[in-house]
C-alpha cells in the first residue's frame, strides 16, 4: 500500500517524536516484561494481551475520532452497555444471531447519532451532551435488566469472542479491521481531512465549507458503533452480559487516546497513535498481572503511564518550538 | 549622532529552523531615543529576529549584549525582567478574559494573597486614559475589534517598564486614527529614553518613524543607517534585491454583466440597509473606518452571518444563502481579515491549508485524489511565491505574510466567480502585494467579480474599479474610478459632505 502522502502530520518533527518515543518506551516495556518474567514472551501470552487490546481498541478508535474533532464521548461505556443488552435480549428471544447482532450495533450507532444531534443541532458542549448519554444509556440498561445478567449465548454467537478466521483470533481480527478501516477514512477521505480541520479550528472550517454539524454528527455515530461492537466480543467471549458492563470504560479509550499523542484541543493525533497506547496499556496490565502485582496497584500505574507519556510530549513539543 | 553605547547590540546571530535559515549571522545595533525600522520581504526573517530578543526563540549562535553587558534571553519571562517587550504580529490575547486581566496576566496586584481586581482594573484604566484609548478596562477582548485588540496588546507592551520594545507589523489591522494613536505612543516613549525596533511593510509609516533603517533579505542583513540615507525606492530595491515595477493603476476594465445583487441587507446595528450589485469582470472597493460594517456586509453575503432582511440574487436567481457551504457552492469565496482565528489550520500542513475547500472536489466516492491536490496546491503556492520548505511544513512555521498568500491560495483555487476579500494585503510584503494587486486584476479580466474591503486607501484607489463608502452600517458613496480621491473617501467615511 502506498504512504499517505497528505496524513497532516507526516514530516512532522513532533509527532513523529512522539510515535517514536512511544514505539520505544513500548519495545523498553516489553523487553523488560521479558526479563523480569519467563511467561511473557509466549506466543500465547503475546496473542492474549492482543484479544485483551481489542475491547479498549477498538473502543478507542472512535474516541480517536471524536477527539480529533475536539469533542470527547463519555458515553461509550453505557451505549456498550445498552447495546449489548439490546442485541442479548433479542437473542434470548429466539431472534437470530445475526439480527441480533445488527440491532445492537444500530442501537450504538443511534445513540452515537443521538450525541452528535445534541451537539450540534441543541448546541450543547459534548462533555455535557455525552454526560447525559452515560447517565440515561445506564439507567436504561439497569431499568430493562432489573439489575439481571443475561447469559448463554448461541454458538454462533459466542464465535466472535472465541472463534478465529485463518488462524487469527474473531476479536483481534476485528480490531485490526476497525483499525485499517478508520485508517482509510481517515487518511484518504475528504471527510477524514475534513474532522482534522474541524478539530484545528471550528471557525475556519465552518468559513471554508465543511460540513460541520453532518461530520460531528458521523463521528460520535461511529464512536457509538464502536462501543457497540467492542460490547459485542466483550459479551461474546464472557457468554454473558452484565448490566453494569463497560462501566469505566470511557476512561480507558481516553487514556489510550492521549497516550497516543492526541491533543484534547483537536486537531492533532492519529490511529497509529491510539493503536500504540492501547497495546502499550494493556501490555502493562499483563505485566503487572504476571508480576503477581495487586490489581489494586495497576490503576496507579496506569496513571503513572498516563502521566509520562503527558511529560513525554510536553518535553518533545517544547524542545521543538525552540 | 547616536549614544556611546547602543542599547542593543546583536552580534552574529543565527537561526536555523528545519529545512530554513531563519537567520544568518545578523549584527546590528538599537539605541535609545531611537526608532529603529526593520524591514525585509515575508520571510526574510525579521520576527525570528525579534522572537530571538524577547526569548521566544533561543538562537543557534551570536550573542546579544545590553547596554554593554552580555545577556542570555532563554524566556519571554526573563526579556521582560530584563525590560525587553514586544507587540507580535499575530494577537496574543485571551479571548476569554477581560482588557484588564489580559494586560496584567501573571502580575495581578494583590491585597493578602489575594488579586485586587478594582486595584488591576484602575490600573488598567489608567494605562489606557494615559494612551487614549477609549476602550473598558472590564470588555471582553473577544468583543473587541481586531483593531481595538492591537490596541490593547500594544497597552500592555506598555505597561511595562521598557527598555526596548519590538512592535511587529503593529499597524496592519490598524485604520489611520489608531494607527494615528499608535504613532503618538510611539514617539512619546523616544522621547522617555526607551529604544524602538519598528517592523512594517508600510513605507510611509517607516519613513514618517524611524531614524536608522535595516533592511534584512533571506535571513542576511543587507544594510543598516540612518534614515536619511534611504528613500523608499532604495529600501525596496534593497529588500527584493531587483528592481519592482511599480504597480501602476490600470485602465478600468470593460465590466460584464451584474452577477452578485443585494437589495436592502439589514444584519442588527452593524448593517442596516445596504444594496449592492457586483458584476463579471468588476473589482469593487469598499472604504469605510473600521466598525462601518465592511466585514459584516461580507459575511452576509458568504452567509457566514444570519441575514434580518433583505435579499440576496445570484446570476440572476433569488438565493437563500445560509451557511459559507451554500455560498461556495454558488461559487462565493471569502477571504478573512483575521487570518489566525477564522482562517488558518495551523496544525495542518500548508497543503491542507492552501487545499482545504479542495478536498470534497477533488473526491471520488469520498477518497480523495491527492496527487491532483498536490499538483493544484503547489502549482498555486509558486504561483503566490509562498516562501516554505515543504509543502508538508505546518503552516504555523510560516511568516505572516506568507500565511496570507496559503490562505488565498485556498480561495483561489475554488475559482469562485464571486470572490470577497477582506484586507487582503494584511501583512504582506511590498513586493508581493504588488503580486497580489496583479493576480486580482488578472482574475477580474478572467471574468470573476471581486468585492475587496481595505483599510488602506492606496490599495482601495490602487486596485478598485468601483469604489464603495461605509460608514455606520450604510453606504454613504459609490465612486467610479476616475472621481475617487482619498479626500472624497475619507469625507464619505467620516460622513462630511
Ligand atoms: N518555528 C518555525 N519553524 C520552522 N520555520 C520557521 C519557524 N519560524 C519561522 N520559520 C521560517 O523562518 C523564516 C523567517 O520567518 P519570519 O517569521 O522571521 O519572517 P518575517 O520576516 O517576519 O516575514 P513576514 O513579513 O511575512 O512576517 C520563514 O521562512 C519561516 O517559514
Ligand atoms: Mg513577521
Amino acid at each position: 500500500m502506498r504512504s499517505f502522502p497528505l496524513s497532516s502530520d507526516r514530516f512532522d518533527r513532533r509527532t513523529f517524536g512522539q510515535r517514536f518515543g512511544l514505539a520505544l518506551i513500548f519495545v523498553l516495556l516489553m523487553l523488560a516484561l521479558a526479563l523480569l518474567s519467563d511467561r511473557f514472551l509466549t506466543p500465547a501470552n503475546l496473542t492474549n494481551i492482543l484479544r485483551q487490546t481489542a475491547i479498549n481498541g477498538i473502543i478507542s478508535a472512535g474516541m480517536t475520532l471524536v477527539i480529533l474533532t475536539g469533542g470527547i464521548d463519555l458515553s461509550v461505556g453505557s451505549v456498550l452497555a445498552l447495546s449489548v443488552t439490546i442485541g442479548a435480549a433479542l437473542m434470548k428471544q429466539g431472534w437470530p444471531v445475526e439480527l441480533s447482532v445488527l440491532a445492537a450495533l444500530a442501537t450504538g450507532a443511534g445513540l452515537g447519532c443521538i450525541n452528535g444531534v445534541l451537539i450540534t443541532l441543541a448546541r450543547i458542549p459534548p462533555f455535557i451532551a455525552t454526560l447525559g448519554m452515560l447517565t440515561m444509556a445506564r439507567g436504561l440498561t439497569l431499568m430493562y435488566t432489573q439489575g439481571q445478567p443475561i447469559t448463554g449465548f448461541p454458538a454462533a454467537f459466542r464465535w466472535l469472542g472465541a472463534g478465529d478466521i485463518a488462524g487469527i483470533p474473531v476479536p483481534i481480527a476485528l480490531m485490526l479491521l476497525v483499525f485499517v478501516a478508520g485508517g482509510f477514512l481517515l487518511y484518504r477521505t475528504s471527510f477524514g481531512m475534513q474532522i482534522y480541520l474541524l478539530g484545528d479550528n471550528p471557525t475556519a472550517a465552518r468559513l471554508t465549507g465543511v460540513p460541520v454539524n453532518r461530520l460531528t454528527v458521523l463521528v460520535y455515530t461511529i464512536s457509538g458503533f464502536c462501543a457497540a461492537l467492542a460490547g459485542l466480543i466483550l459479551i461474546a467471549r464472557l457468554d454473558s452480559a452484565q448490566p453494569t458492563i463497560g462501566l469505566g470504560y470511557e476512561l480507558n479509550a481516553i487514556a489510550a487516546v492521549v497516550v497516543g499523542g492526541a491533543s484534547f484541543s483537536g486537531g492533532e493525533g492519529g490511529l497509529v497513535g491510539t493503536l500504540l497506547g492501547a497495546l502499550l496499556i494493556e501490555t502493562l496490565n499483563n505485566g503487572l498481572n504476571l508480576l503477581n502485582v495487586s490489581s489494586l496497584w495497576e490503576q496507579v500505574v496506569k496513571g503513572v503511564v498516563i502521566a509520562l507519556a503527558l511529560l513525554l510530549y510536553r518535553a518533545i513539543g517544547s524542545r521543538n518550538s525552540r | 549622532m547616536t549614544s556611546a553605547t547602543p542599547r542593543l547590540k546583536l552580534i552574529n546571530v543565527s537561526k536555523t529552523f528545519p529545512g530554513v535559515q531563519a537567520v544568518k549571522s545578523v549584527s546590528l545595533e538599537a539605541y535609545s531615543q531611537q526608532i529603529l525600522a526593520l524591514v525585509g520581504e515575508n520571510g526574510a526573517g525579521k520576527s525570528t529576529l525579534m522572537n530571538i530578543i524577547n526569548g521566544v526563540v533561543q538562537p543557534d549562535s551570536g550573542s546579544i549584549m545590553l547596554d554593554g553587558v552580555e545577556v542570555r534571553i532563554d524566556s519571554p519571562r526573563r526579556a521582560q525582567s530584563l525590560g525587553i517587550t514586544m507587540i507580535h504580529q499575530e494577537l496574543a490575547l485571551i479571548p476569554e478574559l477581560t482588557v484588564g486581566q489580559n494586560m496584567f496576566l501573571g502580575r495581578e496586584p494583590s491585597r493578602g494573597g489575594w488579586i485586587d481586581w478594582n486595584e488591576l482594573y484602575r490600573q488598567t484604566q489608567q494605562v489606557l486614559d494615559r494612551l487614549g484609548i477609549a476602550i473598558s478596562a472590564r470588555a471582553k477582548i473577544a468583543e473587541l475589534s481586531i483593531a481595538e485588540q492591537q490596541l490593547v496588546e500594544i497597552a500592555r507592551a506598555l505597561s511595562y517598564q521598557a527598555r526596548l520594545i519590538a512592535l511587529d507589523e503593529p499597524t496592519s489591522s490598524l485604520t489611520d486614527r489608531e494607527t494615528e494613536i499608535l504613532f503618538r505612543l510611539v514617539r512619546q516613549l523616544r522621547a522617555e529614553g526607551v529604544a524602538l525596533i519598528y517592523i512594517s511593510h508600510r513605507m510611509e509609516e517607516i519613513f514618517a518613524l524611524a531614524d536608522r533603517i535595516a533592511v534584512m533579505r533571506d535571513g542576511e542583513l543587507i544594510t543598516a543607517g540612518p534614515a536619511s540615507e534611504f528613500t523608499p525606492q532604495r529600501v525596496v530595491q534593497l529588500m527584493v534585491g531587483r528592481e519592482l515595477q511599480p504597480s501602476a493603476s490600470q485602465p478600468a476594465q470593460p465590466r460584464g454583466e451584474p452577477i452578485l445583487r443585494a437589495t436592502n441587507l439589514v444584519a442588527g446595528k452593524a448593517v442596516r440597509g445596504v444594496s449592492l450589485t457586483l458584476h463579471r469582470g468588476e473589482i469593487v472597493g469598499m472604504a469605510g473606518l473600521v466598525g462601518a460594517g465592511r466585514t459584516n456586509v461580507a459575511r452576509l453575503l458568504f452567509g457566514a452571518d444570519r441575514l434580518d432582511q433583505g435579499e440576496i440574487w445570484f446570476e440572476g436567481k433569488p438565493v437563500s444563502i445560509r451557511s459559507p457551504r451554500d455560498a461556495i457552492r454558488l461559487g462565493i469565496g471569502l477571504v478573512t481579515e483575521d487570518r489566525k482565528a477564522q482562517g488558518l489550520f495551523l496544525k495542518q500542513s500548508v497543503r491542507n491549508n492552501a487545499g482545504a475547500g479542495l478536498l470534497e472536489r477533488l473526491s471520488r466516492f469520498g477518497f480523495v485524489n491527492f496527487r491532483a491536490l498536490t499538483q493544484q496546491v503547489s502549482d498555486l503556492t509558486t504561483r503566490l511565491r509562498v516562501r516554505t520548505p515543504s509543502l508538508n511544513q505546518q503552516v504555523r512555521n510560516l511568516s505572516g505574510g506568507n500565511q496570507q498568500k496559503v490562505i488565498i491560495a485556498r480561495w483561489l483555487a475554488l475559482q469562485p466567480k464571486v470572490l470577497i476579500l477582506d484586507e487582503p494585503t494584511r501583512g504582506v510584503d511590498v513586493g508581493a502585494k504588488a503580486d497580489i494587486h496583479a493576480l486580482i486584476r488578472e482574475l477580474a479580466a478572467q471574468g470573476m467579480a471581486i468585492l475587496m474591503i481595505s483599510s488602506e486607501l492606496p490599495e482601495i484607489l490602487a486596485v478598485s474599479d468601483r469604489i464603495l463608502v461605509m460608514r455606520e452600517g450604510r453606504i454613504t458613496a459609490e465612486l467610479n474610478r476616475a472621481e475617487a480621491t482619498q479626500d472624497r473617501i475619507m469625507q464619505a467615511a467620516v460622513g462630511q459632505e
